[in-house]
């Protein structure tokens, strides 16, 4: 069961109506527990990536199954939790009301419900805050209500676009460290999509690089650096090499083509 | 507990100042320059008439204000009945939204000698009819607008979740179109006063304020006219206040009521 790979893609091409070709021949498989990060310039199609394996857009050409089943499946099967650059947090439902929505569409019963939203709010750290509304809390915050929302109903992939690029640096270098917690407790697998190399590197077990017009992987760097990762591993000679290599294979891509 | 209520006065009283001093004004310069009854009573004389007329007027408004409320229950809910269909319907939307938005901009109350026609001018349905016509386009318009602009990366996440059509609207359309519903139903509010007052211009029975106002001012009672226009003014502001509290209740949630400290 857990040896099919959580996600599993070939031969995918994108084009959208314009004639634009977003992605093209398209190869990539993350196993159970990764936490495999997509890096690349502004519009190497990352994000469109992303929402392909969510079923949220239907590629031009290729498969790809996520727990061994199609895309589609997954999704009607809630096997995978996404979260996005902004919360996306409903205004009209307090913060533990967000964080149980998926879980009222699953018709979890209401003890349920209450019993798995303390959990989640102990989980990223929002005890006190159960009853705010959204536009009451920070940015940083605020996406951890969306991340708790998408842990809500334990899925095993967990889908981020961008998730901490409106954050401050702070911020951001606090909630990769919370998510790297979340995601040793929690068993998923993590597809992260990042603009910044060093957070791609600090989080991940492999960094796909990808190059734009048409997206395509041009490298897969894998991340030798040991976990559980603390702030000193920002600091170590390894994690410099690491974010050199993604930065020249960048750099290579984009020369490339 | 003082506090809001201290809020409250500084809020409201500057409003209140101009509304004394502008009915002081309005006095002292009726006064000064001898102005005549048909151009503009004094207001104590409205007040007068007011008081000693009370109980027709009453009964007069209430008469009116049920026309209005007929026409406002009816046309803002097919309004937003509509505003559904059309919403999940896009193309229904795209053929019919041209003509609702230009429907919105013609003066809908040039139809009413033609309702009092067809449904008879003594039928208080005649009123409600032409209020539920007036009602029906802004509520319809500004509902739409707030059904499908909605943040398509709320949409997403419910799919995400496998949610279905319905649940959608449900849980995210429907929530998120209430503060835009709102500004369509405030605005309706006030048309609907103004539908059965001005149908009522066009002929209706003697209970009706809008006869009221229209008989006195033919035979020159010039403080009667005036009592039954501030009758009408204040059944409209109380209507707007009341649809206006209901807004504030049903959408607290708002960031835009962020008028109050929560922290």
């Amino acid at each position: 069961m857990n040896d099919r790979p959580a996600v599993a893609i070939q031969g995918l091409t994108k084009q959208f109506k314009a004639g634009v070709t977003a992605l093209s021949g398209i190869d990539l498989e993350v196993q159970p527990r990764e936490f495999v990060s997509l890096i690349g310039p502004s519009g190497c199609g990352k994000s469109t990536l992303l929402r392909i394996i969510g079923d949220l857009i239907e590629p031009s050409a290729g498969t790809v199954e996520v727990n061994g089943k199609t895309a589609h499946r997954a999704r009607l099967d809630h096997d995978y939790g996404i979260v996005f650059q902004e919360a996306v947090l409903y205004d009209w439902r307090t913060v533990s009301k967000n964080i149980a929505l998926p879980l009222e569409l699953l018709r979890w019963s209401k003890e349920q419900r209450t019993t798995r939203v303390a959990e989640l709010i102990g989980l990223v750290e929002l005890e006190g805050f159960e009853d705010h509304h959204p536009w009451q809390l920070s940015g940083g915050m605020q996406q951890r209500v969306a991340i708790a929302r998408a842990l809500s109903f334990d899925p095993a992939l967990l889908l981020m676009d961008e998730p901490f690029g409106a954050l401050d640096e702070m911020t951001r270098e606090r909630l990769n460290l919370e998510l790297l917690r979340i995601w040793e407790a929690s068993g998923s697998t993590i597809v992260f999509v990042t603009h910044s190399i060093p957070e791609a590197v600090f989080l991940s077990t492999r960094v796909v690089v990808m190059s734009a017009r048409p997206g395509r992987v041009s490298a897969i760097v894998e991340v030798d650096l040991p976990y559980p990762r603390t702030a000193r591993t920002r600091e170590e000679p390894r994690f410099f090499e690491l974010v050199t290599e993604v930065r020249e294979r960048l750099a290579g891509s984009e020369v490339a083509v | 507990m003082t506090a809001t209520l201290q809020r409250r006065a500084v809020d409201w009283g500057p409003a209140v100042v101009v509304f004394v001093l502008g009915i002081v004004l309005w006095q002292a310069l009726v006064v000064a320059f001898d102005v005549k009854d048909f151009l503009l009573p004094k207001p104590t004389q409205i007040a007068q008439t007011f008081w000693d007329e009370r109980s027709s007027l009453w009964h007069a408004g209430i008469y009116t204000f049920k026309e209005a409320l007929g026409g406002f229950a009816i046309g803002s809910s097919l309004g937003i009945l509509s505003a559904l269909v059309f919403a999940n319907f896009r193309w229904l939307g795209t053929a019919f939204m041209p003509f609702a938005v230009a429907a919105n901009a013609i003066p809908i109350i040039a139809f009413a000698p033609i309702f009092n026609d067809w449904f008879g001018l003594l039928n208080p349905f005649s009123k409600m009819a032409i209020a539920a016509v007036l009602c029906f386009f802004p509520v319809l318009i500004n509902t739409l607008r707030g059904l499908t602009s909605v943040d398509p990366r709320a949409i997403e996440l419910m799919r995400s979740y496998a949610a279905g059509n319905v649940s959608i609207f449900r849980r995210v359309r429907i929530p998120a179109s209430l503060p835009h519903m709102f500004a369509g139903l405030k605005i309706a509010s006030v048309l609907s006063m103004i539908g059965a007052i001005v149908g009522e211009y066009f002929g209706g029975p003697t209970t009706a304020l809008g006869v009221t106002i229209l008989n006195a001012s033919a035979y020159s009672n010039f403080t009667l006219a005036w009592a039954g226009i501030v009758l009408a003014s204040a059944f409209g502001i109380l209507f707007y206040g009341a649809v206006a509290a209901a807004e504030r209740l049903a959408t607290s949630w708002d960031p835009s009521h962020r008028d109050f400290q929560t922290e």
